[in-house]
């Protein structure tokens, strides 16, 4: 087991995970496990055309059919009304529209829009009875290009659609339903001051977050108005209000538990099963259980957005920028929300501006509605900047590392959004990378192929939020731990080692659990790199709660002032020369029949940006067009590394996704918008033989706004990756790869086109 | 082996994790239905449930096997090896120890496909080179952790089943 990085006891150290053993032996209970006695099991009928009225739904010869306990539509969901609801990671989202995206009311807007949901004795009697509703359409047309969706003479998805330019609506109707500008400085000015200035247009593809474990949902609605949900999500919380928004139900009467959760990425952060098993078990009087098949996630879940991004830079002959543009354009789906935003927010993240404009377009396409994927926006934004910026390189000879630590944004700098940077480590990530022994190993070469090198930079805002966690002393000396999190993929334990920490106790010593919603106060969803920083501050407080009340305990014991009592880093109470360890102040405490509980609901500010820098060392077939990372390192300011195995899962599995994401991740659509690769064989995410392995090198730059400067790390590793890997095809072949995925046809093409 | 039919159910009996197990099942009912469903066992996960993920890896017959892909009636007279049955009584077997110690899992909906494929692997070949490791680990989509610490993990355990950990 490694060190810790000798400021702690705890924090940085490498124990095993609590949930471990679950996990490696099976018997961890995720969403699609749950079951319950009685339980029906649903299936969701959804739309074939991408773009459909519904003209009618017959639904009575699937009631008929025997096994069949309920059959609903749109009708069956309460009339959402006007208004905007919180959709967790994806900002304000109209009512009516995700209620429509939920099941559709008169129109479809994507295939695989759910159109109608049953409840049988089993699977296979569900699919059956969905043959038999007949659903008649009339067809219109499609349009799945965010280019082609902005014109005006576009197909209109959504007739009540008008684009919002902070807050003015526009007096047509049309496909874009926002339009946001974050402008700073004189732009003409920046780029008059500039002696050359680049310009480059990019293209994405929707790639999906590619979770293992499918949606799932378990509902029982019982006589008494109890609704209790069990199902995998993001965050039990965001579920709750959710339920409670779309069946117009009490939110007293809803109680969410949260699973083992198997992936989520973002895409677990809102409801898609819930409502329907709630409705089915209302109408059954049954619990009823749904889960997604693979083909149902890709087409009709939250992918990332793909989209359009057009970027412009000015630079001086020293190799200062001046002055910077942008405009994206991301394709929403069916229903406004894609990640336009932050893209716009962090696009330009790792470097220096002083004078920019930003322009963000929202767009409604015939494609699934697209929801968070891992730091929403950010690796399609970097990737438009980091390809510019590599080609500013090449073209004027600036070496790619110095070039960054010359325009490197720091403390007190402009960010998009109009704020300041507060302390950042940028400038020790560039350090770290540029005495990588990668960056300072020769690159080599691959017979018969060609090698290259490239690099990103990458930069994630991290979030905060409401947090909460109970803290409950055992007699035996040991902490229950509940904490208000789900748990995706080992912060139990970075939540636990940061209450440990506070109490002076070995993590193993304190037992954490993630309940239902009744049995903890609100936390927020587990997402925006939020949970280590912000329910591990909720736990340092309950931590700190609990001591406070065991040493108000010690002096009712010992009959003395509490003030007189010292509580020490080990966890020892000490008071005029008699010492007690944490275990024999808790079995005091029991003898006394004192049962403690500290607790705490945080809603911290300052959980500190981050930025990472990626090498991609790629060998290229010149021939077929396959590319293969050879080599790969990720530097990444972690702030204080809590748990540091995890910080680096978090960095290697980022790294994954963005191979995907840059070589072979993409939604194939023909003409009429139906996804022609809906399985894991044809939407192709890397496997073993796809990413080698991963040299992951963590920076340390505490976040002054942590008790132990905790930075969020799950997300920015997902930034880089993209550009890295794009630019590593360019270094070894002159190919610039401006439409993602890069896969082999086109870099194929791209190099055929170099040689002509 | 026994297929006798039973208003549309056919009884199977089979070996799971080294226990005589009988059960009923629809001839369309995959194994991994049977084993999650009806058995209860619910280690092997369904992550695409056409063979393209291996969340739902077993061992039947000595050989690694989609149960995705496998009919329930086609495991009659098998011996099944699921994830439950990996750890013996006195602990947890060898890769399952390096896969806490590697950190080699995240959320861990994957982990039970790619233990019992990296069992399956060792129980042939007790010597792997790492490119041994990534060809048979192929079949198992990680979403979360990149493959790193997974690969590391098996050839930890690996050496250690050699008596080299």
């Amino acid at each position: 087991m490694a060190e810790t990085n000798g400021n702690y006891n705890v924090i940085g150290t490498r124990p095993v995970r609590h949930d471990g053993v679950d996990k490696v032996t099976g018997r961890a209970i995720y969403g699609v496990d749950a079951h319950m006695p009685g339980m029906l099991w649903g299936q969701v009928l959804r739309s074939p055309h991408a773009h459909a009225r519904i003209l009618s739904i017959d639904t009575s010869r699937a009631e008929a059919l025997e096994g069949v306990h309920a059959v609903m539509t749109a009708a069956d969901i309460p009339d959402p009304g006007a208004g905007v609801a919180e959709a967790n990671e994806s900002g304000l989202q109209s009512k009516r529209y995700k209620s429509s995206s939920l099941m559709a009311r008169d129109k479809v807007l994507f295939e695989g829009h759910p159109i109608a949901a049953v409840a049988a004795t089993n699977k296979h009697v569900a699919q059956e009875a969905l043959e038999l509703i007949d659903v008649e359409y009339e067809l219109l047309p499609v349009v799945l290009d965010v280019r082609e969706a902005m014109k005006p003479d576009a197909p209109l998805l959504l007739d009540d659609l008008h684009m919002d330019t902070g807050g003015e609506l526009a007096d047509e109707p049309s496909n874009v339903a926002s339009r946001t500008i974050h402008e700073e400085g004189d732009i003409e000015a920046g780029f008059a001051a500039a002696d050359r200035v680049f310009e480059g247009e990019y293209t994405m593809s929707m790639v999906h977050q590619g979770y293992i474990e499918p949606h799932n949902a378990l509902a029982y609605w019982s006589a008494d108005g109890h609704l209790r949900v069990e199902c995998s999500s993001q965050g039990q919380f965001g579920i709750r209000s959710e339920l409670a928004d779309h069946l117009q139900w009490p939110i007293s009467k809803i109680n969410v538990f949260p699973s083992e959760i198997g992936g989520g990425f973002g895409g677990k952060t809102t409801i898609y099963l819930e409502p329907l098993a709630a409705i089915l078990s209302r109408k059954s009087g049954r619990p009823v259980k749904l889960t997604m098949s693979r083909s149902d996630i890709l087409r009709a879940t939250g992918p990332a957005p793909g989209g359009y991004a057009w970027v412009k830079i000015g630079i001086t002959n020293e190799g200062r920028i001046t002055a910077a543009q942008a405009m994206f354009a991301f394709e929403a789906g069916g229903y406004p929300g894609s990640a336009v935003g932050a893209a716009c927010l962090c696009a330009f993240g790792p470097y220096k501006l002083t004078d920019f404009r930003i322009d963000g377009y929202d767009v409604v396409v015939n494609m699934p509605k697209s929801h968070a994927y891992r730091a929403p926006g950010a690796p399609q934004g970097e990737f438009a900047v980091d390809s510019l910026v590599d080609e500013i390189c090449e073209e004027m000879g600036f070496d790619r590392l110095e070039f960054r630590a010359m325009n490197a944004s720091e403390e007190g700098d402009l960010r998009a959004n109009g704020t300041r940077y507060h302390c950042i480590g940028n400038h020790e990530v560039i350090e770290a990378a540029r005495t990588s022994d990668h960056w300072r190993s020769p690159i080599g070469s691959a017979p018969g192929r060609r090698r290259g090198r490239g690099i990103a930079s990458g930069f994630w805002m991290n979030g905060g939020g409401m947090s909460t966690a109970v803290a409950q002393l055992n007699a035996d000396g040991t902490v229950t731990l509940r904490e208000g999190s789900v748990d995706i993929g080992g912060t139990r334990t970075s939540v636990a080692m940061q209450a440990a920490e506070t109490l002076g106790i070995p993590v193993e010593d304190v037992d954490p659990i993630v309940p239902d919603t009744d049995s903890i106060a609100f936390t927020g969803v587990t997402g925006g790199s939020r949970v280590t920083f912000a329910t591990g501050w909720a736990a340092i407080e309950a931590a700190r709660d609990l001591r406070r009340q065991m040493i108000d305990g010690l002096a009712d014991h010992w009959d003395v002032a509490s003030e007189s009592i010292a509580a020490d880093e080990d966890g020892t109470f000490r008071q005029n020369g008699v010492t007690v360890s944490f275990k024999e102040a808790a079995g005091i405490l029991d003898g006394d029949d004192l049962r403690l509980v500290g607790s705490a609901t945080v809603v911290p500010e300052g959980s500190g940006n981050t930025f990472a820098i990626h090498i991609a060392d790629v060998d290229v077939d010149l021939e077929t067009g396959k590319v293969d990372v050879v080599r790969y390192t990720a530097i990444q300011d972690a702030g204080t590394a809590i748990y540091p195995p995890y910080v680096e899962g978090q960095m290697e599995g980022g790294v994954a996704q963005g191979i995907g994401w840059a070589l072979t991740e993409e939604y194939v659509y023909d003409d009429e918008g139906h996804m022609r690769n809906v399985s894991l064989l044809d939407y192709r995410m890397p496997t073993t033989l796809d990413v080698p392995m991963i040299e992951s090198i963590i920076v340390e730059v505490p976040n002054p706004g942590h008790p132990y400067g905790a930075r969020g790390v799950g997300e920015v590793p997902i930034v880089p990756p993209l550009a890295a890997i794009t630019n590593a095809i360019a270094d070894a072949t002159g190919a610039r790869m401006r439409d993602l995925p890069a896969s082999p046809p086109k870099v194929q093409a791209a190099i055929a086109a170099l040689d002509s | 082996m026994a297929t006798e039919i039973l208003s549309g159910k056919v009884h199977v009996n089979t070996t799971i994790n080294g226990e005589s197990t009988d059960f009923l099942a629809e001839p369309r009912e995959s194994l991994l239905e049977v084993l999650r469903e009806t058995l209860g066992l619910t280690g092997a996960k369904e992550g695409c449930n056409d063979g393209n993920c291996g969340a739902c890896n077993v061992i039947l017959d000595g050989r690694l096997v989609n149960s995705c892909c496998v009919l329930a009636v086609e495991a009659g007279g098998a011996d099944v090896t699921t994830i439950e049955g990996i750890a013996g009584p006195s602990g947890l077997h060898p890769l399952q120890e390096k896969f806490l110690e590697h950190a080699a899992l995240q959320c861990g909906v994957c982990t039970p496909g790619f233990l019992v494929s990296a069992k399956a692997m060792l129980d042939e070949n007790p010597n792997p080179t790492e490119d041994d490791v990534r060809w048979w680990l192929a079949g198992n989509l990680c979403r979360c952790t990149g493959y790193d610490k997974i690969v590391r993990a098996v050839l930890d355990a690996a050496a250690s089943m050699r008596g080299e950990g």
